[in-house]
């Protein structure tokens, strides 16, 4: 069975005023389905350019991109979104919920784009809200919640479509001790129960060490895996 | 429409913000509909005039007078069909702040001119019959609950003393335009009284007004006129109504000129104050737009929350406003001198206009954010740092 995430000689670069910058140089990559991979590495590596293109948020300067049996670097702007919404499920740094909406609104959310009727829709926010321990808060704003719990719900937020690939940049890195240990059990279940594919970005070693595999990057360069 | 919850949210953030946006379109709304009101009522008054009359006066200025002896000469030309004549009265009833026409005509001939101004045969026969007898306008009837028979006193000052007159008769308006407030009485009746009291201004005339046959012929008739009295001591100006109705107040029209475009200057201070805040919301946002087209939302569902947002609060400030203008016009109307306008009311073109300017600033307001938001990668929104 062939990978579910494909990085193919994929070059970034930036271009800032008249000068490019260079980010990510000719790496590849390849995750299986069922991984739970942490890309590591100093600030400014590249990790979030390499996350936000496997997400299809961002788009390769050269290179191929396979994700789930499709080939993101080709497709365009609408069929891309349409894609995103299907597969990618994506969990922020600092949560990214809507403020005027309540947690279940924000969960809500991704759903609007499906065909499902309100209450199906309403089953399937109860049922990730549960998933993540939140049944309770359905109809709480952001503003009366915790960050872990917020970040729950955007965990929530980031499951209720039944993506197969979970991103998550940074998913702990605005939480205190506590609140990090209970996202970074989350994932772990979502992962083991939910079997989702999970690449986590983080610079924190002891988060890194809960997914089953470390990748480190380096100035725009993976570091060949140890085996 | 499934972002619609946001819509209405989404002002609710920040509820000062809206409210002041809020209320600054209301009263821009209500400035806006107050001026384009005093400027409809304006143009009513223009338009209320006939092309068939013209007017001949001093050329000098409207307040020297004319001798009766024109009345022949003019009346010879070749196109006129009838030729009345006319003063302003002025004097004072009851308050000297309630204003109305009252004017001394030849009874005989000025309501064959003014064919707007409707009265029975038997109103007509009686007023044309007693000397001291006066038509009024319906509206000022009933403003001063007068009926027939009733006696009017007024205090004279262009001509001095105590006059009374009898009311014979109560002219409705033919037209919406019509000018329904006016007091006419007898040219007759007033002179009489001068040649005692004043013998050299006996025979004053203010102005002649002359019904042509075809309006066609306005501008050559006027010139006719004007030549018979050319190097004589009093010469003329004759014009058509209309252009004498707008030259009558030139001031007033230059005033009602600015205001016209301070009405549309308004709508452009609308659009900024609106267009300001939802810049400002829209670069507040620019993340969460970010997460939007992440999850997969398109331009279509992001053009939808601007542009509903915009156009929410420019309905609302809107609405507010016109609901508003209604009583704040007859407020108004009270304040300024009674019968100034002979019609003051809010016309349907006004409120049309007033919605129409909401809707399109509304959109206008949205241009700019939407072009934003639409054009700001992903990425780039997410570090974006407000
Ligand atoms: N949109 C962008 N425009 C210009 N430069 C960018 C952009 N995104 C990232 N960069 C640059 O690319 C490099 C890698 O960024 P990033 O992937 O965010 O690193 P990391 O997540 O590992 O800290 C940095 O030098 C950053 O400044
Ligand atoms: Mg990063």
């Amino acid at each position: 069975m062939s990978a579910i995430i494909q990085v193919q000689n994929v070059s970034k670069s930036y271009w800032r005023d008249s000068f490019e910058v260079p980010v990510l140089n000719d790496l590849s990559l390849e995750v299986n389905r069922g991984d739970f991979v942490a890309l590591m590495g100093p600030s400014g590596s590249g990790k979030t350019t390499l996350l936000n293109m496997i997400a299809g948020i961002d788009r390769p300067s050269k290179g191929k991109l396979i994700v789930d049996g499709t080939d993101i670097s080709t497709l365009g702007e609408s069929s891309l979104a349409k894609w995103r919404s299907a597969k990618i499920g994506f969990v922020f740094q600092f949560y990214n919920l809507i403020p005027v909406l309540t947690a279940f609104e924000n969960v809500e959310l991704p759903l609007l784009l499906t065909k499902l009727s309100k209450a199906e829709r309403k089953k399937h926010v109860e049922t990730a809200l549960g998933i993540v321990g939140l049944g309770d808060r359905m109809h709480h704003s952001p503003k009366q919640l915790s960050g872990g719990q917020e970040q729950r719900v955007a965990i929530a937020r980031a499951i209720v479509t039944d993506p197969v690939i979970l991103v998550a940049d940074e998913p702990t890195g605005d939480l205190d001790k506590h609140s990090a240990e209970e996202i970074l059990t989350l994932m772990e279940r979502l992962n083991k129960e939910f079997h989702k594919t999970i690449l986590i970005v983080t610079h924190d070693p002891h988060a890194a060490s809960r997914a089953k595999i470390i990748r480190n990057l380096e100035k725009g360069d993976l570091i060949p895996e140890v085996a | 429409m499934k972002v619609l919850k946001l819509i209405i949210k989404n002002p609710l953030r920040h509820k000062l913000r809206t409210t002041l946006t809020i209320l600054g379109i209301a009263i821009a709304v209500i400035s806006f509909g107050l001026l384009r009101t005093v400027v409809t009522a304006w143009y009513v008054g223009v338009e209320g005039s006939s092309a068939n009359r013209l007017i001949t006066r001093q050329a000098v200025s409207f307040i020297f007078p004319l001798p009766y002896s024109y009345r022949d000469k003019i009346a010879q030309i070749e196109g006129v069909k009838n030729l009345t004549y006319a003063n302003w009265f002025g004097g004072v009833y009851i308050d000297k702040n309630q204003f109305f026409a009252r004017i001394a005509a030849d009874a005989e001939t000025i309501f064959d001119v003014y064919p707007e101004f409707m009265l029975t045969k038997d109103e007509l026969e009686t007023f044309k019959r007693e000397r001291n007898s006066c038509i009024l306008g319906e509206g000022i009837a009933r403003q001063y609950n007068l009926k027939v028979g009733y006696i009017m006193t007024l205090e004279g000052d262009i001509y001095p003393g105590n006059w009374e007159f009898i009311v014979r008769g109560i002219y409705r308006p033919r037209d919406k335009t019509t000018d329904a407030s006016q007091m006419i009485f007898h040219w007759n009746y007033v002179n009489e009284r001068m040649k005692e009291d004043m013998p050299e201004r006996s025979g004053d005339i203010g102005w002649y007004i002359v019904q042509i046959e075809d309006p066609a012929k306005s501008a050559i008739i006027s010139e006719q006129i004007d030549a018979l009295f050319k190097n004589s001591p009093a010469e003329t100006k004759t014009e058509t109504e209309r252009a004498f109705q707008q030259g009558f107040l030139a001031a007033t029209s230059a005033i009602i000129d600015s205001m016209n475009v301070i009405s549309f200057i308004i709508v452009g201070i609308i659009m900024l104050i609106l267009g300001n805040t939802m810049i400002m919301a829209a670069r507040e946002r620019t993340r969460e737009y970010a997460v939007f087209k992440a999850l997969g939302f398109s331009g279509k569902h992001l053009t939808q929350i601007i542009l509903g947002e915009s156009l929410f609060i420019s309905a609302v400030g809107g609405g507010v406003g016109l609901v508003l203008t209604f009583p704040i016009v007859v407020a108004f109307e009270k304040v300024i001198p009674k019968g100034f306008f002979p019609v003051f009311q809010i016309e349907p073109i006004t409120v049309i206009l007033a919605v129409s300017a909401a809707i399109l600033i509304g959109i206008a307001a949205a241009i700019f954010p939407i072009q934003r938001a639409l054009s700001t990668k992903i990425i780039d929104g997410f570090r974006f740092v407000g």
